[in-house]
């Protein structure tokens, strides 16, 4: 909002300092931005309407018919639930992350050192996903049995880490961990964003007040950033749960629907069973995995929307 | 300043040139020394399995007969089935023969309208049952232990249906971790066919190219397969054979020996195997049934055979005639050893040759 004012301000000033100019040039402005806006809808539209027309067949047909002669229902719900637990372990761990590691560079550390730390943290956005998915398999993965295998041993009681350890450390667990990093940056990236935006006279305000920095930073700095860092953290949301390549190369999936994280058994998750299964299939086959993007789009599409709602409870607080 | 830059500009251009002309005489060359024969441009689409071996031939196809420009596009085999019948390509690689299920074979005869359809075997592949177990350098499963390993029965390399068939070699405790594909494919596929066919009794599960088994550790792609077995220490999976790398590979019973996954094991097994006459209606469809269950010494019953699917006739005369040349190519000793040197496949035998050559002769050039 308040970009688009400066912007009208802007404007508005330029017309009336150029004259006869302004009107074409508001005219080609406003044009183009709807024409812009309209292409973004159109470009949705599309891509719902191709889900919808692809994935009906899929929808319609009976189990019979379907491969593994499973409901669509039986056959997406095991991704679904894949899909949600991989997304939601990511922003468990990326969130907390990404919010100290914005406070750290908006308030802590010396300008210089927060600078090349900003830009280093930034550059994780920049590596490809395979690259996270080579990683994870031949880095983080092996690095993680003998972790799983003391999980199995001394936590095996917590439904997570109940067992039998990966022997290759390709787990939920692994993968959810490889997903947070790959998040990490953008939910970082807005909350610091909005961390330096704390109004000066609020901070000095409630140091004037004799508070503390950590006070200082509970009392000002986080509520005047919570909207922002729910907002970037579905942005991270959103990108875990359709992450693709590296959950594909890293995850042993099995189909099963469990919340054991540190098995060789682990449910799929809906972009990941597309991209494994799509270049073998053919017929039915291929509308049940477009059918299973159609369920994916929703559950993305109702996570923003809550997102949305609770940022626009939080604002009207 | 400047003009020192200028030099680098210079030099850079220099060098390309250099360049380019090398690349340009080089493919004057290779065009001087090919027959060039053969024209036309064709596509074909199909099996992942046979896309190494795809490119190989393309590429000394095109070599050999300047004039001709061949594409493969490895989109899986039922999609390539699918492309051949809806006539957008004019071969297809499959890793099942063209099957009486939603009359496909009939449609595929329908395609060839005019012609005849013609399907013949050019890829043969042996499946290689790997482990990563230190220690146990030599192993022997019969196909029940197999079976069970993979069916999640059997779940430590101690146990006494291991410790029998492996008499002298000190088993370790270790947790069995059986590692299958998680993508959909024409090796799991062969796998689990073989399973069932030989051990029905322990293999409860369907035949499919997707795993059937839940709860076992799974992989993407042949080398996902290849990393997880030798990552987890007590793992075992099946692989193409020619990509198990450092691997060691078990020994399958067959009869009373012990076979092992080699090329000439493989052939011979489609060599014995007898014609589905169903799926071979016509003299120049060859399709195989292969006897998994042989006892016959020197064959390894877990290959994967994946099929050329093309027609005798074409509309035009230069597609018919590179179908034709492209095919016979696929087929001649030189193909298959180059096959073989490149992705590592099972030449096709002699007396295989002999079977296959006359059907991809049938096509009509010209």
């Amino acid at each position: 909002m308040a970009s688009v004012d400066t912007t009208t301000n802007a404007g508005q000033l330029l017309a009336a300092a150029s004259g006869g100019r302004r009107r074409r040039g508001d005219r080609i402005f406003s044009r183009t931005a709807v024409v812009s806006a309209v292409t973004i809808l159109a470009l949705l539209a599309g891509v719902a309407i191709f889900l919808l027309s692809e994935g009906f067949p899929a929808l319609t047909a009976s189990a019979s018919e379907l491969p593994h002669d499973k409901t669509f229902v039986d056959y997406v719900a095991p991704l679904a639930f894949g899909t949600v637990l991989a997304a939601a372990l990511a922003a468990l761990v990326a969130v907390p992350l990404a919010v100290a590691v914005a406070l750290f560079i908006t308030h802590v550390a010396p300008p210089r050192i927060a600078l090349t730390l900003g830009y280093l943290v930034d550059l994780l956005a920049a590596i490809p996903s395979i690259i996270y998915g080579l990683w994870g398999i031949f880095v983080l993965g092996p690095a993680a049995v003998p972790v799983l295998k003391w999980l199995e041993e001394h936590l095996g009681w917590v439904p997570f880490f109940q067992g039998p350890a990966s022997a290759t450390g390709r787990t939920m667990l692994v993968a959810g961990l490889v997903l947070a990093v790959m998040i990490l940056p953008i939910v970082s990236a807005v909350a610091r964003e909005a961390f330096a935006q704390t109004p000066r006279r609020l901070q000095e305000g409630a140091q004037a007040l004799g508070a503390t920095r950590w006070e200082m930073i509970r009392m000002t700095v986080l509520p005047f950033g919570k909207s922002s860092v729910i907002s970037g953290a579905m942005l991270g949301l959103g990108r875990a749960l359709g992450e693709t390549m590296a959950v594909t190369i890293i995850l042993s999936v099995s189909g099963a629907v469990t919340f054991n994280l540190i098995s060789q058994a682990n449910p799929s998750t809906i972009a990941a069973n597309i991209a494994l299964n799509f270049p073998e299939s053919s017929g039915l086959a291929i509308n049940a995995l477009i059918a299973t993007g159609l369920v994916l789009f929703a559950i993305t599409l109702v996570t923003n929307m809550g997102a949305r709602a609770i940022i626009a409870r939080s604002n009207q607080e | 300043m400047s003009r020192s830059r200028w030099l680098v500009v210079i030099a850079f251009a220099a060098v390309l040139a250099v360049g380019v002309a090398a690349c340009g005489s080089s493919s004057n060359e290779s065009t001087g020394s090919g027959g060039g024969e053969v024209s036309g441009e064709i596509a074909g689409a199909g099996s992942t399995a046979q896309q190494a071996a795809q490119e190989a031939w393309i590429a000394e196809f095109e070599n050999e007969n300047s004039g001709a420009t061949i594409s493969y596009d490895p989109v899986g085999s039922g999609g390539g089935r699918e492309q051949f019948i809806a006539g957008g390509v004019a071969y297809a690689g499959s890793d099942a023969a063209l099957s009486t299920e939603e009359s496909e074979l009939e449609k595929a005869e329908k395609r060839c309208k005019g012609g005849e359809l013609i399907e013949v075997p050019d890829y043969i592949s042996p499946i290689a049952i790997i482990y990563n177990l230190p220690g146990v350098e030599e192993l022997k499963l019969d196909p029940e232990t197999l079976a069970k390993i993979f069916a999640q029965e059997i779940t430590s390399w101690n146990d006494p249906a291991i410790a029998k068939d492996n008499p002298g070699v000190e088993l370790p405790s270790t947790r069995i971790t059986p590692v299958n594909r998680s993508d959909e494919s024409g090796t799991t596929q062969n796998f689990t066919e073989y399973l069932s066919e030989v051990v029905p009794s322990v293999w409860k599960f369907e035949v499919s190219g997707d795993w059937p088994v839940k709860g076992g550790e799974a992989a993407s792609g042949t080398s996902g397969v290849v990393e997880a077995v030798s990552a987890g220490e007590g793992a075992i999976g099946y692989a193409d054979a020619s990509q198990a790398g450092e691997l060691s590979i078990a020994k399958i019973k067959v009869g009373s020996e012990w076979a092992e996954p080699t090329a000439e094991a493989a052939a011979k097994i489609v060599e014995e195997s007898p014609l589905d006459k169903e799926l071979s209606p016509s003299k120049n469809t060859i399709a195989f049934k292969l006897d998994r269950k042989t006892e016959s010494q020197g064959t390894y019953p877990i290959v994967l055979v994946s099929y050329f699917i093309a027609c005798s006739k074409y509309g035009s005369a230069s597609e018919a005639e590179a179908v034709k040349a492209y095919a016979e190519y696929v087929v001649s000793p030189e193909g298959q050893e180059l096959a073989a040197e490149q992705a590592g496949s099972a030449p096709l035998s002699a007396a295989l040759t002999k079977k296959v050559t006359p059907a991809v002769e049938a096509i009509e050039a010209g």
